[in-house]
């Protein structure tokens, strides 16, 4: 039972401090889950990736994902319905109060120093994710002697190759997954690189 | 001519969003739009451009805030219910079962390795999602020092996300008064 309320917790807690939607909550997905060993950061970047390709918002996957993952499909569905529960209560209020909210200057101003700090809090969670990624490690056991050593150059350069797609090609990312995906079998299936 | 309004329809269409939609909420919004104004004629043009806005300023998913406000206003609490759960429904099913698959097959050789393959490309998206978020901040000298405050809290001395936001609506919130009160000063 009380495994169950801590996750309820987690994700309640995850739904009410993501403003801004998706990415705005990896973050928190980060200090609250990844932190307390209940996932990897290799999970997360996995329910990125699943969610790019499935339908539905990012937030709901992820929490779905988790949720099923730690405690099944009961699990699912509670950690879903926390992460939705903020929602519901905060936006319905506000609805009743619409125009009065968005005409008041308090919470345009603290919006305007919320937009910059998610920003910087998804370019740390990029830079936490980069590290498994294209080291094999944490962050923090990346040692700076081995740094050259352990580079996984097959992955940077998908990430280089995608990251071309989008800001030249403007690949949409399912796309851009799918082949990442198709390049990841090949070269590491595969060729076993 | 504007098609009846009915709590049955307001979740079929919320399901048939939320089953159909991919690319997450930013993806979706279109695609309510393009029901509740232009199909049904339930919500004007500018009901809907409000509500956009307020979607992205509270707190969760903006799909899911987006839904709870357009059945809101159709159909006070009983709207709104039934707009997440049809929104949420469709995510629910397909993620429990794509959940089971990928535990069953994330270690086979091929899966691990489109999954490593995956993981790299992710870095990429996220890092064109936060150049495109700084994009209109970066000639603001205070939203920059906010920037890389929170960048540094986070990654260097690892901070809790949600003090960094509790500071951030803070640092808004004052910042936001010097600055009134500098332009009341000044003019």
């Amino acid at each position: 039972m009380s495994e169950y309320l801590l996750l309820i917790w987690m994700f309640f807690k995850i739904g009410l401090f993501t403003i801004g939607g998706g990415y705005a909550m990896l973050p928190l997905i980060n200090s609250e889950l990844v932190a307390h060993g209940l996932m990897t950061q290799m999970e997360v970047a996995d329910i990125i990736a699943i969610s790019e390709i499935t339908p539905g918002p990012f937030a709901i996957n992820a929490a779905t994902f988790a949720g099923v993952k730690l405690l099944g499909i009961p699990g699912g569905v509670a950690a879903t319905g926390a992460i939705v529960l903020p929602s519901l209560i905060i936006t319905t209020l506000l609805a009743r109060y619409f125009y009065k909210f968005e005409d008041n200057i308090i919470v345009r101003r603290a919006l305007w120093g919320l937009r910059p700090a998610v920003t910087g809090l998804i370019a740390a969670a990029a830079a936490v994710m980069a590290a498994p990624a294209f080291f094999g490690v944490g962050i923090s056991q990346i040692k700076p002697d081995g740094i050259f050593l352990n580079m996984d150059y097959c992955s940077i350069a998908i990430a280089v190759l995608a990251g071309i797609a989008i800001i030249k090609f403007k690949v949409s990312p399912i796309l851009i997954i799918l082949i990442a995906g198709a390049l990841g079998v090949l070269l590491f299936g595969v060729l076993g690189l | 001519m504007a098609k009846d309004v009915s709590l049955s329809r307001i979740f079929l269409t919320a399901l048939k969003l939320g089953a159909f939609t991919f690319g997450g909420g930013y993806a979706m919004i279109p695609l309510f739009e393009d029901a509740f104004v232009r199909k049904y004629g339930w919500i004007t043009r500018d009901d809907m451009l409000n509500m956009i806005a307020l979607s992205q300023s509270v707190p969760g998913a903006i799909a899911i805030n987006c839904g709870i406000l357009i059945g809101y206003k159709l159909k006070k609490l009983r709207g709104a219910l039934v707009a997440a759960a049809g929104i949420v429904l469709p995510s629910l099913v397909f993620l429990t079962i794509v959940t089971f698959a990928y535990e069953a097959v994330s270690d086979d050789i091929y899966v691990a390795g489109a999954l490593r393959g995956v993981r790299a490309a992710v870095v990429a998206l996220l890092f064109f999602a936060f150049f495109s978020f700084l994009k209109p901040l970066y000639k603001d000298w205070l939203a920059m020092t906010a920037f890389f405050t929170a960048f540094a809290l986070s990654l260097v001395f690892g901070i809790s996300s949600i003090i960094i936001i509790f500071g951030a609506v803070a640092f808004g919130i004052t910042a936001g008064i010097l600055r009134i009160k500098k332009e009341r000063g000044g003019s």
